[in-house]
């Protein structure tokens, strides 16, 4: 009796070492195998990453000479997806067209002067800014540029904002 | 017998038929159906008894089967349009065109896929109520109740790629609107959508991206996930069904798959295949201008199913209605079957008599509900308005949505309080939370008109 407890306990011994290694291997094949995952997961996500076509919409609009727009008028853009809005102080902002909502065009309604939203109700004033929920921000703006009394919009980043301000708008410097 | 067969030297033809079993057809007596359906392939996925109350049609009411018939028939109606489909921004519409006007039989083609995929939403939740109501989620068919939510959401996803691949105005605008919800999800959400799209808007990334998605991962996911779902259905066993009144029965008669159960499904799919090709004939599948990315139309809706969302993001903030909410739902939902431990309700209709009056009673409760407050919300209630000094997230999103949690969770307690047990309670929260949300999802549907003002549907007024 004494003797094969003796002996089991022997036998143990190795055992217990073997687990200890075991613990090991175990952990080393996990790392391995969250390794390989990323591995197959970056790969994956690389490979479907969206690809990017330089010279459409995206790149700069020459909209036109500053006279050609009257104080108080928009202007839509189709191919740049914008509308040229000259405020009546003359000042210039470009709107994007794409509801901050869920992403509807945004058509202008010369009735009440505002940017009213088909798809939800959505209401923007000239500048962009919110009048009517749900949007949760005004619309977003494009650079306006004006160079040689020529009014140019880059329309490659769309400028995301809180509240439309003052500094958003582009004058024609000293004219 | 063997040598009978062999001495009349059988004709050719016949041997080649008889040789596709593996056992002698027609089978001769119980024994011979049984080995039958346990040694074909197909009629495998039975075993060879089944349990006789479980036969009873308005048992299952042959949903689940029907989900599979229907998976069939789009499987074999998808690839057909396959052959007669371009996916391209330029060339998708007009291939639609072509389909419906220069190809033999199909508009009927498209026609049975727009059906199938619309009746398959349809059939696959009323076969979830099904199971829920009947607590056939129970120990030990958890798991496959995942499983189910697994196919629900697959066939979700399935109906939203296959909705863009017209490339009507339809089409366009829904996915823009579907894919837009996307980007309210905390830090990700504007990456997972461009990735999704393939750009900042809809276009012809989007379109390559959807199309691989429908015609390739959708359907191998589903169908690996159906195999699985179907494999634990047989070794499970379907929950027997019994009444409130009834302990459960200590031996439940058995009868051979062959004819009972086989017969019952032939029948019922042929009938469902000929209404469902009849209704094809004569209905067609809408289709509208080609898309046009400058113009929304007024209003623009999403596809019904995303109507009850939709109508939800009217009155919450994006990021409660089209990420706290759903993602509770459906959490929600994926863990109902572990909450469960009660096993004395597996196999009856409603739980008990008082659950069946309870959830009756919320049915009522949850769709009033949602009127009103639809209606609340819609003409008296301007909560931005009354708290100017919070951000619209907090006013229009914390608020209200903590006062409908503590109103549901007040629900609960009061049902506890006349004497409910908790599966009784859960089941009645499920059915409110359910009705609200059907009853939301009619409101888009019917009652939502240009500028998504509140209006009486078509043909009521005028
Ligand atoms: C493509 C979708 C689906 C297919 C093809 C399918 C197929 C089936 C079939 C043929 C059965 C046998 C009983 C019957 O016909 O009712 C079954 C049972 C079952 N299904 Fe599904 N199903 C689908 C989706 C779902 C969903 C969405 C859920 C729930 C979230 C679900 C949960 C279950 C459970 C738990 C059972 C066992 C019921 C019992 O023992 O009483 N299934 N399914
Ligand atoms: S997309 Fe413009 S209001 Fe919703």
């Amino acid at each position: 009796m004494s003797e094969q407890r003796l002996q089991s306990t022997q036998e143990n011994r190795p055992e217990e070492q073997d687990a200890t290694r075991r613990d090991f291997l175990k952990i080393a094949w996990g790392v391995a195998g969250l390794l390989a995952l990323g591995e197959g997961t970056l790969v994956g996500l690389r490979f479907l990453a969206p690809r990017t076509v330089e010279g459409e919409f995206g790149g700069v609009f020459t909209a036109g000479a500053v006279e050609d727009f009257p104080p108080g008028s928009v202007t839509p853009f189709e191919t740049g997806r914008f509308y040229l809005v000259r405020l009546e102080d003359g000042g210039f902002l470009a709107i994007y067209r794409r509801c901050t909502h869920l992403g509807c065009a945004v058509p202008y309604d010369p009735a009440s002067g505002q940017f009213v939203c088909p798809c939800h109700g959505s209401a923007f004033a000239l500048d962009g800014e919110v009048l009517n929920p749900p949007a949760p921000r005004p619309l977003d703006l494009f650079p306006v540029g004006i160079e040689d009394g020529m009014v140019l919009v880059d329309t490659g980043k769309p400028l995301q904002r809180d509240h439309a301000s003052p500094s958003d708008v582009t004058y024609a410097s000293g004219g | 017998m063997r040598q009978e067969i062999t001495q009349t030297r059988e004709p050719l033809l016949r041997r080649m038929w008889r040789s596709m079993q593996r056992d002698p057809l027609p089978p001769r007596d119980d024994r011979g159906r049984m080995r039958l359906v346990m040694n074909s392939l197909v009629l495998h996925l039975h075993p060879s008894k089944v349990a006789k109350p479980t036969l009873r049609f308005t048992y299952t009411f042959g949903l689940g089967g029907l989900s599979l018939l229907l998976g069939g028939v789009l499987g074999v109606t998808g690839v057909l349009l396959l052959f007669a489909y371009t996916p391209s921004p330029e060339a998708a519409y007009n291939s639609m065109l072509t389909l419906q006007t220069r190809v033999w039989y199909g508009q009927l083609i498209r026609n049975l896929h727009h059906w199938s995929a619309n009746l398959l939403l349809v059939v696959v939740v009323l076969h979830m109520l099904r199971v829920f109501f009947t607590g056939g989620f129970r120990t030990p068919r958890e798991f496959n109740w995942l499983l189910g939510i697994a196919l629900l959401l697959l066939v979700v996803a399935a109906n939203f790629t296959g909705y863009l691949l017209p490339w009507d105005q339809l089409a366009y605008w829904a996915i823009t609107v579907g894919t837009s919800l996307l980007s309210y999800i905390p830090l990700a959400g504007e990456v997972i959508s461009r990735l999704l799209l393939g750009g900042p808007e809809v276009g012809a990334a989007t379109l390559t991206n959807f199309y691989a998605l429908h015609i390739a991962v959708i359907p191998l996911l589903m169908a690996g996930i159906a195999s699985f779902h179907l494999w634990r259905v047989r070794k499970d066993t379907l929950t027997v069904p019994r009444r409130a009144d009834e302990p459960p029965p200590e031996r439940v008669e058995k009868v051979t798959t062959i004819p009972h159960l086989i017969s019952r499904e032939v029948v019922f799919a042929l009938v469902m295949l000929a209404l469902l090709i009849g209704w094809s004939a004569l209905v067609n599948a809408p289709l509208e201008e080609a898309a046009n990315p400058s113009h929304s139309p007024n209003p623009a809706k999403a596809a019904w199913y995303f109507l009850g969302l939709q109508e939800l993001l009217l009155h919450f903030h994006p990021f409660f209605a089209a990420i706290v909410i759903p993602g509770l739902g459906l959490t929600a939902l994926a863990v109902l079957p572990y909450l469960e431990s009660d096993m004395d309700v597996a196999g009856v209709w409603f739980r008990s008599k008082r659950g069946r009056w309870l959830a009756a009673f919320s049915t009522l409760i949850g769709v009033a509900a949602a009127v009103g407050l639809v209606l609340l919300d819609e003409f008296v209630l301007d909560l931005p308005a009354l708290l100017p000094f919070l951000p619209t997230i907090i006013s229009n999103g914390w608020v209200p949505f903590a006062a409908l949690l503590l109103a549901i969770i007040g629900y609960g307690e009061f049902l506890k309080l006349l004497g409910a047990r908790a599966c009784e309670v859960r089941q009645a929260l499920f059915v409110l939370l359910f009705a609200g949300f059907i009853t939301l999802t009619a409101i888009g549907i019917f009652f939502r008109g240009p500028g998504m003002a509140l209006v009486l549907p078509r043909g009521v007024l005028s």
